[in-house]
Order: structure tokens, then C-alpha cells, then sequence
């Protein structure tokens, strides 16, 4: 009787242990590309992310046909000659955060966090390291981080024909707002 | 005993969730979202929305306006007199606008029989992979034609109705691979008037298409309409037509060598008269300029 008892409540404090996982299949990435003749900007609403709280492990998925221009032919230029994405239909992202002990996921507030891991995109990974922001907010988590990536380091390459209208670097933002997994 | 058998469960359970923990957190990503996938539409089966002389698949986005200047040279056997055909010219000017992504218009005048035309194009069925499997793209297209041109008898009454001819098409296409897309337009072109008793007013053809994509930016097209052997026009020959398309950002450019010389469907379709073989060809371009009324995220 007592080790039934004892088990229940172990068992119990596990379950409360494993809800550490919150998600989205709505966040938000977008990018910018800037030069004197064009920009270019980007959104994809559709980011499917998850963060396991306990560990500080993040995982981001983002499909590439996802991402929406201000122009349909931009659009199919990204997908068709830049990104190929048929070949590659996803970018990823699987790293941690290098402070976890900073953030406090039960109590309301703003922590800022280095985030080291493998960014894939166009089928090249490579391991890049970030700064960002965790916003708790109730159950609510929301991250925020902006960084860099050189289109070269992912053998995307610009034609010499449009190459003053496409920066060789684009920046990235990153805005997902978490639930708690069920 | 009970105690003891607990005590394994709950060490089998602690084992199983150290276990979970250290499972890739992408990959437990991508099986949670393995059942929201959505079917992935085939893009870009050709590179514009005309294969060479008539329709592809491919529409103008919804609130894009996409300027046409089609020119067509003289025959290429002219000689040297006529500059290989390159002293004589016509034009097509254009004006095709996206209501939809699946649903579009156009305008366009022919310096040819002072032709004036419009057409609507919609896309059917798309193509897809993914969580929808669909083999073609299908597109329905009707052109209506007005030769302005003044008639050349005046001996029987010449009704404006007489000048008008109708063209309604079925486009079928598949992206075989990334290089690869075929295309098969079933067709047919009523004439109000024809230019012989015997002659029916409806005229049916069947079109082969496609392209190879040679370069990201270039592809060689081909396009052939076979007329049915008591469908069609005395002394008329089946249009063919051999080109390349060069993709520049905004612009497409278009390159071909075609027997025909209208560039609307009734007339290269049952109106060529060119031998390919014989040298009556025709070296031709369009120009392909689209500009975004409408911003699509809006």
C-alpha cells in the first residue's frame, strides 16, 4: 500500500517534471536583404518551434515556400533559383541556450540569452551562435532574436546580373511566441 | 515483493523518460508536425504564361500586370534584299492582368489583320506532392479575336459579326523534374465565318508542348499543333515553333523560330501557311514585363 502511494506520487512529480515543452506552429521569421538599388523583405508566418524548458534546447523548422514577398516573382525566384526549395524544402534550426540558468520560465520577464547550434539552409549545416531575448509572460513564451547569415556560407549564389539588387547578407528575425505543450 | 516490483517500475519509467529526454528535440519537432503537412503546389512549370506562340499553364499572380511586346520578322529564306526576313515586321502589344493567382485577363492588338483580342485563363487543378497528390495542372483558356482590318470584297455584305473568331482551349501540363515539363492543349477555333461553303466552322487541333530547363535561368521551348485531317483550312500548314527563355528578375525575355505569322491563337493555329522545311520561318521575340499593382500579404 505505502509503495503504490509512493510510486503514485513519484510518478506524479515526473508528469509535472516532463511538462517542460512549450511550442508553436505560428511563429514568425522573417529577413531583410538591403542594398542601394532594392530591398527585399520577407515573412513566413508558418515557423514550427519548440523549446524544452529544463534543458534550454530549441528546435525551429521553417518551410521555405512559407516565406511571403511583396512581389509574386520575387517569390518564385526564391524558391526556383535561390533556395531550390524542391531540393530543400525546409531550413532548420537544433541548438541550446549556452545561459539557462538566467531564465526563469515561472516567473514574468525579459531574459536575455546566448543561443549556440546548427543553422541548415539550403542543405548546408553550419553552427552559429546568437543572442536573444526569452519574454515570459503567464504560460506565454515568446523569443526574439535577430542575427546574420552570408548567403555564400550556404552556397546560395547571386548571378553578377542582379548582384547590386541582392545583399550577400541578409539579417533574420525571429519572433515565436510559445504554448505550453500538452 | 509488491515493494520490490514497484521499485522496478518506477526505475523502467525514470529510464524511460531519461530516455525521451535525450531524443533529438528536432526531430520530435518534425513528427509533431508530420500530420499538419499541407500539399506542396508544383511552381514554376514553365518560366512565363505563353509557351512560345500560345498559353501555358503558368498564370500572372493575382495583381500583376505583365506587359507583352511580342514582334514577329519576315521569313528568314526572304534573301538578303529583305535582310533575312528582318526588314519587315509586326507587333503584338499586350496587356495580362491577374485577378487571382488561378484567374486571369488580357488585351492585346496585332499590327496582324489590325487584330484585336482577349482572352481569360484560369487554372482548374494544380499539380501537387505532399499530403495531396495531384498528377497535372489544368487550365481552361477562351480568346475571343476582332479583325478591325477593312474587308477586301465588298461584292456580299460584310456583318462586324463575320470578323470575330473564337478560340477554347484545354491545357494540361506536368513538372516531370526540376528540368522536365510537358504540356498537351486539346483545342478548338470557331470561325462565324469561313472562307468556303464546305468548310466547317469549328476546326480541332491538338497542341504538344514543353520545355527544358537548361540553365536556373534559361529554357529551351518547343511547341507543335497538329490539325485534324478534315479540321481545317485548305493550304495551311501545322504550326511549329523552336525557342528559349532567358529570365532576367522582372523581365523574360523570349527568343523562337516559328512558321506563323499571327501570334493570336485562331490565327497561328489555323491560319500558318509557313514551311518549317522550306525555310518560311519566322525569327520572333516577346518581351515580358510585370509590375505589382497589388501587394499579395495584403
Amino acid at each position: 500500500m505505502k509503495s503504490s502511494l509512493l510510486s503514485l506520487t513519484l510518478l506524479i512529480t515526473i508528469a509535472s517534471f516532463a511538462q517542460p515543452m512549450y511550442m508553436t506552429r505560428n511563429g514568425q521569421i522573417s529577413f531583410y536583404s538591403k542594398t542601394p538599388m532594392e530591398n527585399i523583405d520577407a515573412v513566413n508566418n508558418e515557423v514550427t518551434a519548440m523549446i524544452n524548458s529544463s534543458t534550454g534546447e530549441l528546435a525551429f523548422a521553417v518551410l521555405i515556400k512559407s516565406f511571403r514577398f511583396e512581389r509574386a516573382l520575387m517569390e518564385e525566384h526564391f524558391n526556383e533559383n535561390y533556395m531550390e526549395s524542391d531540393k530543400f524544402p525546409k531550413a532548420t534550426f537544433s541548438g541550446k541556450i549556452t545561459n539557462p540558468g538566467n531564465v526563469n520560465f515561472n516567473t514574468n520577464g525579459n531574459y536575455p540569452v546566448s543561443v549556440e547550434g546548427e543553422l541548415t539552409i539550403h542543405g548546408v549545416k553550419k553552427s552559429i551562435t546568437s543572442t536573444g531575448t526569452i519574454n515570459i509572460s503567464g504560460s506565454k513564451v515568446t523569443t526574439l532574436s535577430t542575427f546574420l547569415v552570408r548567403l555564400a556560407d550556404y552556397n546560395i549564389s547571386i548571378p553578377a546580373l542582379v548582384a547590386d539588387k541582392i545583399s550577400e547578407t541578409v539579417e533574420v528575425k525571429v519572433n515565436c511566441e510559445y504554448q505550453p505543450k500538452k | 515483493m509488491i515493494a520490490r516490483k514497484s521499485t522496478l517500475f518506477i526505475l523502467l519509467f525514470l529510464l524511460s523518460q531519461v530516455a525521451m529526454a535525450q531524443d533529438d528535440l528536432l526531430k520530435m519537432l518534425e513528427d509533431e508536425t508530420e500530420k499538419d503537412k499541407k500539399p506542396d503546389y508544383t511552381t514554376a512549370t514553365f518560366k512565363t504564361t505563353r509557351l512560345i506562340n500560345g498559353h501555358s499553364v503558368e498564370n500572372v499572380a493575382g495583381g500583376v500586370l505583365d506587359f507583352r511586346i511580342s514582334h514577329r520578322f519576315g521569313y528568314i529564306n526572304s534573301g538578303l534584299y529583305e535582310f533575312f526576313g528582318l526588314d519587315q515586321a509586326t507587333t503584338r502589344l499586350g496587356l495580362d492582368y491577374g485577378l487571382t493567382n488561378r484567374w486571369m485577363i488580357g488585351i492585346g492588338r496585332s499590327t496582324f489583320e489590325k487584330q484585336l483580342d482577349g482572352f481569360t485563363k484560369y487554372k482548374l487543378i494544380r499539380q501537387s506532392s505532399g499530403a495531396k497528390k495531384t498528377p497535372v495542372t489544368v487550365s481552361l483558356m477562351a480568346a475571343m479575336v476582332y479583325k478591325t482590318i477593312k474587308p477586301s470584297t465588298t461584292d456580299r455584305e460584310n456583318f462586324k459579326t463575320s470578323n470575330l473568331y473564337y478560340t477554347y482551349q484545354i491545357l494540361v501540363a506536368r513538372k516531370f523534374n526540376e528540368s522536365l515539363s510537358l504540356q498537351l492543349m486539346p483545342s478548338m477555333n470557331h470561325y462565324n465565318l469561313v472562307p468556303g461553303t464546305t468548310l466547317p466552322n469549328d476546326f480541332f487541333s491538338l497542341g504538344f508542348g514543353g520545355r527544358l530547363k537548361v540553365s536556373k535561368r534559361v529554357t529551351i521551348n518547343a511547341e507543335y499543333y497538329y490539325q485534324f485531317p478534315n479540321s481545317k483550312l485548305p493550304d495551311t500548314t501545322n504550326s511549329l515553333g523552336i525557342g528559349v527563355d532567358i529570365e532576367t528578375g522582372g523581365h523574360v525575355f523570349q527568343l523562337y523560330l516559328t512558321n506563323s505569322t499571327g501570334m493570336t491563337e485562331r490565327s497561328f493555329i489555323t491560319e500558318t501557311t509557313g514551311d518549317f522545311l522550306k525555310g518560311e520561318i519566322h525569327f520572333g521575340f516577346c518581351i515580358s514585363r510585370v509590375f505589382t499593382i497589388r501587394d499579395p500579404r495584403k
